[in-house]
């Protein structure tokens, strides 16, 4: 008798213990959303990372989860993502911007975005030298500052290239 | 004699009388037809597999540019930035493109711009900026006073961002000081459907009124006029492309349809033709044996 009472509980039992498991676990307290793409790739979407190195005009830094939510402008230069099974990937960007939400999710929006290792050591030197006569030979306000925007981002890309 | 009673003649019904030169030009009328019809049908059969090959390309490249696009919108959702509609000055653009015969993409454009104008409160300064010839033709002839600037050569070739950097530029520069911007577009839900779309422009003033803007640090006036200029850039990109998206995809289902239906109206017209001919072969028939008959 007190078998069959044991047996009759149990459904019951089961039941519950699998209505307290199936609670679905929310985005834990160190999670965050990456989204970094360029319009013509994407190379994370609403990813997980722990850790992503950014270059802007206001100074370069780190954004982990639950970072403040600020906005910034990128400069040229290279956004390293510490991914959670360890890697680092790093990446070129040419401009763009960042937004770190309040929700912690994080944007980076890249006008135009690289692996470094796609990068071309010789067209780089080309570049820069091209860049530096435009300078020179620069008549207007608007010509000289797009040369020195060209400058400035050739030198990033060869430091990138250099450390890589 | 007997000969008669069995002859039935099957007139058309366009036909009035029976004479043989009657007959005779709708014959050739309906065969010329016939050879249009089926002109009309390789015309658009072709139509038909260019876009959908351009539409193949364009929902590549808009699945790349999604992320891009919900991304540089979501700042703006975050900071629960809204305008406020009550403000004089408004500015609509209307995102459409150069060419047609692709189902009701551009009249949807205009026809939402239509109902929302009278909406707006008494009093407000409503300017427009084209973009396509299509939103071009007809806006320009409703509103031309109001119609700021328009942009040409879109809808032949995919957008690219620089595209959407020189009209954002352009809509930066413009000497209208507009307090409330709407961008009209055709957000691509699926190869039948899409929704035409309304998305915010921000100024400077809305987004520092903004709701949560104080939570995000390191914001100055430098900043956000850089970040405000990249993120309208982006939003145009991303509208364009869906944009795009959807007109291919109606340009591809709108020449399906024309072919079918091309298709049909030569069947009809082949049925037309034959019995149209076989009406005259027995109406030359009825006259030799009706003139043998006299002569007997």
């Amino acid at each position: 008798m007190s078998i069959c009472r044991n047996v009759g509980i149990l459904p019951r039992l089961t039941k519950q213990c699998i209505r307290l498991a199936s609670v679905q676990p929310t985005r834990s307290y160190a999670d965050m959303a990456f989204t970094f793409a360029s319009p013509a790739s994407v190379f994370y979407n609403k990813a997980n990372v722990k850790q992503i190195d950014v270059p802007s005009f206001s100074g370069s830094f780190g954004i982990l989860p639950n970072h403040v939510p600020l906005i910034a402008v990128l400069k040229p230069g290279v956004i390293t993502v510490h991914e959670q099974d360890g890697q680092n990937k790093r990446y070129f960007v040419s401009s763009g911007s960042v937004t770190v939400n309040d929700d912690s999710t994080v944007q980076i929006l890249a006008e135009e975005a690289c692996t470094v290792d796609q990068l071309d050591a010789q067209a780089v030197r080309d570049g820069a030298t091209k860049a530096a006569q435009d300078l020179l030979s620069a008549s207007s306000e608007v010509a000289k500052a797009e040369a020195q925007i060209a400058m400035e981002c050739y030198e990033a890309l060869q430091k990138a290239v250099d450390s890589h | 004699m007997a000969l008669f009673g069995k002859v039935v003649v099957t007139l058309p019904q366009s036909c009035g009388t029976s004479s043989q030169w009657r007959h005779m030009a709708t014959l050739k009328a309906i065969s010329m037809r016939l050879k249009a019809v089926k002109n009309i049908q390789k015309i658009t059969k072709s139509m038909k597999m260019v876009s959908a090959a351009k539409y193949a390309k364009a929902e590549r490249e808009l699945r790349l540019a999604r992320p891009y696009g919900v991304g540089a919108q979501s700042f703006y959702q975050r900071a629960e930035i809204t305008q406020d509609e009550k403000k004089p000055n408004h500015l609509i653009v209307a995102m459409t493109s150069d060419r047609g015969l692709c189902g009701s993409v551009h009249s949807n454009i205009v026809r939402a711009i239509k109902a929302a104008l009278p909406l707006k409160p008494p009093g407000t300064n409503v300017k427009l900026i084209a973009i396509g010839d299509k939103a071009r033709g007809i806006l320009g002839r409703l509103y031309k006073n109001d119609m700021l600037m328009h942009f040409v050569d879109i809808g032949k070739r995919p957008p690219v961002f620089q595209d959407a950097g020189n009209v954002a530029l352009e809509i930066l520069k413009c000497p209208f000081e507009f307090d409330v911007g709407e961008m009209y577009y055709n957000v691509f839900r699926s190869v039948v459907a899409y929704r035409t779309t309304v998305m915010p422009i921000n100024t400077m003033q809305t987004i520092t009124e903004g709701g949560k803007v104080s939570l995000y640090d390191s914001v100055d006036e430098e900043v956000l006029r850089s970040y405000r200029e990249f993120s309208l850039a982006s939003l145009i990109f991303f509208a364009m492309k869906e944009s795009a998206c959807s007109e291919q995809s109606q340009r591809m289902t709108a020449m399906d349809s024309a072919t079918k239906n091309a298709g049909e109206m030569i069947d009809k017209l082949t049925l037309k033709y034959n019995r149209q001919r076989q009406a005259v072969i027995t109406n030359e028939l009825v006259e030799i044996i009706s003139g043998a008959a006299a002569l007997k």
